[in-house]
């Protein structure tokens, strides 16, 4: 589904992506993994047209997508999630994802009918499997940190994507919060056959969902494989686990 | 359900106050039907400026400028050409449109502050053409005595033509921005980057805000040559999109009819300062440190700000 070759991204002549391997089949979950600095977010900035690669290929569904602005990549089918809440702060929880259901509808040139009907009940079940539906009608900037980060994915699932990159999901959330994250992340894989491609610090559920690891240092991928080759190939212990006992979940 | 009573109330709502605003023209005596004239004027100009300020969280530093285009299009159609006048009342809106595609293209794909400074030095150009094109604008003296259509030629008139365009053009821009395309606005308001990352074209949108606001400023335009039947320089000059900006900010820039408060406020505090002291844009001043101190979302914000508090209290209780 998603094949990168050989990506670069230099800025002010540090290389950021230097040389970035990846390949995501339909339907798996692919984590990418290695120490702060390595290069994941710029990666996934890369892959969403956040950010215009230097060199290298970004293939999705066998189309190129390298350059191409972020509302086209997708509209191509790649819905992402941010390292950082990225949320619409003075809108209401629905109206968050109402957005992105419009977006994919084509229906945000609208300008005469009101808003407030549209798409009520597909925002209102991508709450409801996220878990926020309770929550629709409060203004967004004042959820916990651990609901707007749900909300960071539920906002990305109302693009309806094939593909679903998610930056550091879990960043910041309680254990409490962290696993209900990594359920929702099961069920839109196993249940909705979502291909999911996430960046996570969290080895134990890394290890735990993945069902291949990509690891990047320095900008570069050391290994892309299932879990347990990542786990015992030497390169990745001396450059990034820095020995046995920090994957061994 | 809910949404629908909510609806029938509103709209009741807003017929009243039509009826009401309709029927003061029975009572008022010319003068307070003239300043009411042009607070309608010039909060249509500020809720336009609201659309892609406070909706849209465009750095719209120079609106003045499209209200300027559309009085002067129609008073140099009413005073030069020889078209009927409603062909005039068409074209200003219109070419206020044209002149906000125009720097829109320009202006838009930068950054917030760059798009205001790059507005300003492109609304401050149209302004010197104007103020120098003596032969065909009338330079620094404007144009005087424009042959308003008899109908509306009275102050009675005017003002029952200014609330007819005000409200319907109120009407417009509130289906606007409570459609698909002003909550994608102001999606784009609080987050361009995350927009883009739903499939939203961020620029288009922009660019289409801002469109429509230089539309209603131009239809403001005309609403203040039909009151005052003349038109001159100042119209445009950035001085006056910075009052109608302190007018967005006081009345309350993230509510609909804050600037039309906001406005209201203003052009009487004008009128009354007026009378005592030519040092008016002093007051201003203070208006401006006040607001800034004492109330950064506004007189409409605050009051919407303690309903909702009072809304949750209620619930909790």
């Amino acid at each position: 589904m998603l094949r990168v070759t050989d990506l670069e991204k230099s800025f002010d002549g540090f290389k950021a992506v230097a040389g970035a391997n990846l390949h995501v089949a339909p339907s798996e979950v692919v984590a990418v993994i290695g120490p702060n600095g390595a290069g994941k977010t710029t990666l996934f900035h890369l892959i969403t047209g956040q950010l215009a690669p230097d060199r290298g290929q970004i293939l999705f569904k066998g189309e190129p997508i390298a350059g191409l602005a972020p509302h086209k990549v997708c509209r191509r089918g790649i819905g992402r999630s941010y390292q950082v809440v990225n949320v619409f702060d003075r809108l209401t929880v629905l109206d968050n994802v109402r957005i992105a259901v419009l977006a994919r509808e084509g229906r945000t040139w609208n300008l005469l009918r009101p808003a407030s009907g549209m798409c009520r009940d597909e925002t209102v079940n991508i709450l409801e499997s996220a878990g926020l539906a309770g929550k629709a009608g409060r203004i967004c900037a004042t959820l916990s940190h651990g609901d707007r980060k749900v909300l960071e994915i539920a906002i990305a699932l109302g693009s309806r994507p094939e593909l679903l990159i998610l930056d550091e999901p879990t960043a910041g959330m309680s254990p409490e919060e962290t696993a209900a994250t990594l359920k929702l992340m099961q069920r839109l894989s196993q249940e909705m056959g979502l291909t999911l491609l996430f960046c996570e610090h969290d080895m134990e559920m890394v290890f735990s969902i993945a069902d291949r690891i990509m690891v990047m240092q320095q900008g570069r991928t050391i290994i892309q494989d299932t879990p347990e080759k990542v786990r015992a190939d030497k390169r990745v212990r001396e450059a990034y686990l820095g020995g046995g006992d920090t994957c061994s979940a | 359900m809910k949404a629908q009573s909510a609806g029938i109330r509103k709209t009741g709502a807003a017929a009243g106050a039509l009826t009401g605003f309709l029927l003061l023209a029975l009572v008022l005596p010319r003068f307070y039907l003239y300043l009411l004239s042009l607070i309608l004027a010039t909060g249509l100009l500020a809720t336009s400026l609201n659309l892609v300020l406070g909706f849209g969280g465009m750095y719209q530093f120079h609106h003045s400028v499209f209200y300027g285009v559309g009085a002067y299009c129609l008073a140099l159609i009413l005073t030069r050409s020889g078209l009927p006048a409603w062909i005039g009342y068409l074209a200003a809106p219109l070419a206020a449109s044209v002149l906000g595609l125009v720097m829109g293209l320009l202006t838009v794909r930068l950054s917030k502050l760059y798009f205001g400074m790059l507005q300003i030095s492109l609304g401050s150009l149209v302004w010197a053409i104007v103020y120098r094109w003596y032969s065909f604008t009338g330079g620094d003296d404007g144009i005087h005595g424009i042959p308003v259509p008899e109908l509306i030629g009275t102050s009675t008139g005017a003002y029952v033509f200014a609330v007819l365009v005000t409200a319907a053009s109120l009407a417009v821009m509130y289906c606007i921005v409570s459609s698909p395309f002003g909550m994608t606005f102001a999606g784009i308001r609080d987050n361009p980057e995350r927009c883009r990352a739903v499939g939203i074209d961020v620029t288009a949108h922009q660019l289409a805000g801002q469109v429509l606001a230089a539309f209603f400023a131009g239809v403001a335009g005309t609403l203040f040559v039909t009151v005052e039947g003349s038109v001159f320089p100042d119209m445009m000059f950035w001085t006056l999109s910075l009052e109608i900006l302190i007018m967005c900010l006081l009345g309350g820039w993230f509510t609909f009819f804050g600037p039309m408060l906001g406005a209201a406020i203003i052009v009487m505090l004008r009128t009354v300062v007026g009378i005592y002291t030519e040092y008016w844009t002093l007051v201003l001043g203070l208006v401006l440190i006040l607001l800034i101190f004492f109330l950064p979302e506004g007189v409409l914000g605050i009051l919407q700000k303690g309903r909702q508090a009072g809304g949750k209290d209620a619930a909790g209780n």
